[in-house]
């Protein structure tokens, strides 16, 4: 199982070389530079003040619990979406990798060509479904079921959809790559040792499909905890969440370095969640 | 699924690539030095020194803000062809500015915007030697706060943002705020509001009789109460579709610019009849995008004739026909649709104008701006 | 090992065959939620005025308009190519670095790790600003300083920017398919008498092409749709498609986007039937 770990002193470091060198040129590089704008004050033209004068007004600002109540709104949403798109895309992901093998390729490109098409009209075109002249409106009142259209649209509710939506495809694929390896039999087996199917699922195939349901989980709760576009949208400006206020701090609010400041410790915080997420989770579902 | 498969299908997508860059597409405008000059132009007098004319002009505006054919008709008669690229905001422009490598030569920004270029001074003064038009413009767009010697900015466009209402639905509008402030029945759920800090904190504070650039947190603190109380009759905050909301009925009033007020009431161009545009008697906002030249622009003297291309009344008659705003150039007007002239929503009235105020930058008191609206989202949200 | 992946699960009981049917109607569900505001937006495409809010009329105008539109087309070129390119080195590096990370213990390897995840968590649009900044005030500078060349902001600054941000996504994906993999197979070449090479590409590839091709479609995905990102590191004149329709957007999305969506859509579905007749070929 260990086969090639006598050369991991040169290989590891070389295979992941580089992409290591790419990122610290042009990913960690112009991060310092927000780190720099974070800590400097705000110039009146909204980026920073010259000379630079430095602070650290901008991140004390940030543990007002208007702030933080904005973050703790955003990581419920993250939440929700990223247990609806597993819950949901789980399945869908047992279902293209049980298909026979010529169907699965064309299966995982039909989920990724509604996202071919533009994201905007996309939104549009959901908007207009769930507005109360609306399509699923107007369906639900010829059928009877409603008296009075419901509102579907602009609320917390038609942001989780259309973030539902828009993330779909980054739950389905990397549960994909786990599911497609397993190998089923295994249920058999397993049903054939007695257990129920939901037995055989919970203590066979979720623990060996764990790591594309772990990496499901980071695709998308990651990015949605900072989403801007879709939360505006949908949301019509009511649905406030740390993406919106920071892209206002780049916008209107002409404030770079408040906004550097909060990307930055929304970036440390996510990434320090997801991390100590993993390493519990390592230690209670080791695959074989 | 093997090797074979995916190489049919990135040859598929290698062969749309293909077909794409097949229709009449130009060769992209690369980061050298153009080629060939284009065809002998007819020179004439709008088009200035020849001689000091560049091949290219880069021009960064709002989209749809500039009728194409003007741009064509300015290659055609002065030999430059004009590269347009555009911006969603005043703020990107301003981003893209600061940091740097933006060749534009002729950008459009709007007025708070131009006094913060000017403040950071990355504009360039214009030679009236060159832009001899400047005097067709108007009283009221010249000389404002944010040019007041006229030395950087050209005036291009003016709007206002009022209020569109659906009289299908509201037979009897009154002209002030209290139809979004105090809505009645069949108008609570239905209303939208612009989602712009300073747009709409500027309704609740004019509303409340103050004026829009108040930075009395006390008074801040009153419109943003009036703000939260008004939320639940709003439907949404959207500067971007609110025209599309009115028109598919699901908003019966809404705060908008007078360009997307007027498109939502006319049916030719898919709008609503029976949508008009009001002005409330409290006030409300007067913005105007301007022609500007950052410093650093690579073909600055080419820049300023286009510029004077653009003032000459004929042009901008047509220009503004097209875009469908108000043109601040008083010259133009004998060349514009009386009718459209008469429209008090384009063209305000004198009295009106009275009532019309500018949004002018707030300095760092834009923080507590940005700190109410964070607060006001943050209540009323679900 | 038996390769039994598309094995059948009939012989099971009825729960098996109750599960078996409820997937493909969850299947079907979820197929329907994705592709009914396609089909909104396909129906739009065929407005006959200039809104998207309300269908008046039928006419394929706007198709006409479209072919006619060459700043549209050259900004779908550009996005086209730009998705294809960033989508082929972010693969080849998100591969590699999962095959790295997940193989072989070393220093920094950790890291490295909470670096890799923090372009997924970036707001876009201070990626955006952050590479903006960098290109003029670092980038431009130095490359002029040791060459001579004086660069500017185009295409190929979106496209550096694009592959920035699709490597962890490629990684992410890459890397789940890794874990728990099993090395028996190559273990097996091995002892056979095949190095290396071989083993990688006759064992270990194949294997992991699920999972790179997913990753592969994420990426793409992810290019050909991004806005924020690319708004910053654009150039005068290098407009891709969501440049383009993002600005419309002020004066209102026409049906000529619709109509180049439904295009694409129709391009797509394309590539997939023949890549299914292909197959049958075989």
């Amino acid at each position: 199982m260990t086969g090639s770990d006598d050369k991991s002193s040169r290989r590891g470091p070389l295979l992941v070389l580089p992409a290591a060198v790419y990122l610290v040129i042009f990913f960690v590089l112009p991060l310092v530079i927000v780190l720099v704008i974070s800590f400097v004050e705000r110039g009146r033209a909204g980026g920073v003040r010259s000379p630079l004068v430095p602070t650290i007004q901008y991140y004390i600002r940030l543990a007002d619990p208007l702030y933080v109540g904005i973050f703790l709104k955003s990581v419920r949403i993250g939440l929700l979406v990223t247990g609806v798109c597993v819950f949901l895309g789980y399945p869908l992901a047992v279902f293209i990798g049980r298909s026979s093998p010529r169907l699965r390729s064309p299966l995982l490109m039909l989920v990724m060509i509604p996202f071919w098409t533009n994201f905007l009209v996309r939104t549009y075109a959901m908007k207009q479904l769930l507005g109360a002249e609306g399509g699923i409106n107007g369906l639900l009142l010829w059928l009877g079921l409603i008296h009075s259209p419901l509102s579907l649209i602009f609320n917390e509710f038609a942001v989780v959809l259309g973030l539902v939506y828009g993330y779909f495809p980054f739950a389905v694929l990397p549960m994909y790559a786990s599911i497609e390896k397993f190998d089923l039999t295994l249920m058999e087996a397993a049903s054939d040792l007695g257990a129920s199917l939901r037995r055989a699922f919970l203590r066979v195939m979720l623990p060996l499909t764990f790591p594309g349901v772990l990496a499901a989980i980071v695709l998308v709760f990651v990015p949605v905890v900072g989403a801007f576009i879709t939360p505006d949208i949908m949301g019509g400006g009511k649905v406030e969440m740390i993406g919106t206020l920071i892209n206002r701090q780049f916008g209107v609010a002409r404030n770079w370095p408040f906004g550097s400041a909060m990307s930055l410790a929304l970036m440390v915080m996510v990434v320090a969640g997801v991390l100590y997420y993993f390493r519990s989770s390592e230690e209670k579902e080791r695959p074989i | 699924m093997n090797k074979s498969h995916v190489l049919i299908l990135a040859g598929g997508l290698a062969v749309l690539t293909a077909c794409a860059s097949a229709s009449p597409t130009e060769p992209p405008p690369a980061t050298q030095a153009p080629a060939a000059p284009t065809q002998e132009a007819a020179f004439s007098e709008r088009c200035g020194d020849p001689s000091k004319l560049s091949q290219e002009l880069y021009f960064y505006t709002w989209v749809e803000y500039i009728d194409p054919a003007i741009e064509e008709e300015f290659e055609a008669e002065c030999g430059v062809k004009v590269i347009e690229d555009n911006f969603d905001s005043n703020e990107t422009l301003l981003a893209k500015l600061q940091a740097g490598g933006a060749n534009y030569d002729v950008i459009v920004p709007s007025d708070y915007m131009v006094q913060i270029m000017i403040d950071e001074g990355v504009l360039e003064p214009l030679d009236p030697s060159v832009i001899t038009n400047l005097g067709n413009y108007g009283e009221e767009f010249t000389h404002q706060y944010f040019d007041p010697e006229q030395k950087y900015t050209v005036p291009y466009f003016f709007g206002t943002s009022g209020l569109a209402v659906d009289t299908n639905v509201v037979a009897d509008p009154a002209d002030s705020w209290a139809m979004v402030f105090e809505p009645s029945s069949d108008v609570c759920g239905k209303i939208s509001m612009l989602d712009d800090e300073r747009e709409t904190f500027g309704a609740a504070l004019m509303y409340l009789g103050y004026s829009l650039n108040d930075t009395d947190p006390a008074h801040l603190d009153e419109a943003k109460d009036l703000l939260v109380e008004q939320a639940k009759c709003v439907l949404t905050y959207d500067s971007q579709t609110n025209d599309d909301l009115i028109i598919q009925g699901e908003t019966v009033v809404g705060h908008m610019w007078t360009g997307d007020a007027i498109l939502s009431g006319s049916p030719d161009a898919g709008g609503k009849e029976g949508v008009i545009y009001l002005i409330p008697r409290e006030g409300c906002t007067i913005w105007q995008d301007n022609l500007a030249i950052p410093v650093g622009a690579p073909n600055m003297y080419t820049a300023m004739v286009f510029i004077n291309y653009l003032s000459d009344p004929k042009i901008a008659a047509r220009n503004a026909e097209f875009v469908g705003y108000g043109s601040p150039n008083a010259a133009a007007y004998e060349f514009i649709d009386p009718d459209v002239l008469a429209n008090e929503g384009i063209y305000p009235s004198s009295e009106t104008f009275e009532r019309l105020q500018w949004i002018e930058d707030v300095g760092d008191a834009l923080e507590t701006y940005d700190l109410k609206w964070t607060e006001f989202k943050a209540a009323i949200g679900q | 090992m038996r390769a039994t992946s598309g094995a059948s699960l009939g012989t099971g009981g009825l729960a098996l065959r109750l599960g078996k049917a409820t997937l493909a109607l969850n299947a079907f569900a979820l197929f329907a939620f994705l592709y009914v505001p396609i089909l909104i937006l396909i129906v739009f495409s065929f407005n006959d005025t200039r809104t998207v809010a309300r269908l008046t009329g039928l006419s394929v105008e706007w198709y006409s308009k479209l072919l006619h539109n060459r700043d549209l087309l050259t900004a779908a070129r550009n996005s086209l190519l730009i998705a294809l390119s960033s989508t082929v080195v972010s693969t080849i590096l998100g591969t590699l670095t999962a095959l790295g990370m997940d193989r072989f213990r070393f220093r920094l390897r950790s890291a490295f790790d909470a670096v890799l995840y923090l372009p997924i968590v970036i707001p876009e649009i201070v990626m955006g600003i952050s590479l903006l900044l960098f290109f003029n005030l670092a980038f431009f500078p130095v490359i002029e300083l040791a060459s001579g060349t004086k660069l500017t902001l185009g295409l190929s600054t979106i496209l550096i920017s694009h592959i920035a941000f699709n490597i962890p996504f490629v990684y992410v994906v890459v890397r789940a398919r890794l874990v728990g993999f099993d090395r028996t197979m190559e273990e097996a070449a091995r002892d056979l008498g095949a190095n290396e090479w071989r083993t990688f590409w006759r064992v270990t590839f194949p294997l992991l092409l699920p999972g790179i091709l997913g990753g592969a479609l994420l990426a793409f995905t992810l290019s050909l749709d991004d806005y924020l990102v690319t708004v910053f590191t654009a150039g005068t004149a290098s407009p891709t498609m969501p440049l383009y329709i993002y600005s419309l957007v002020r004066r209102g999305v026409t049906p000529e986007i619709n109509a180049l969506s439904t295009v694409l859509l129709l391009a797509s579905m394309g590539l997939v039937v023949l890549s299914l007749v292909a197959q049958r070929r075989e």
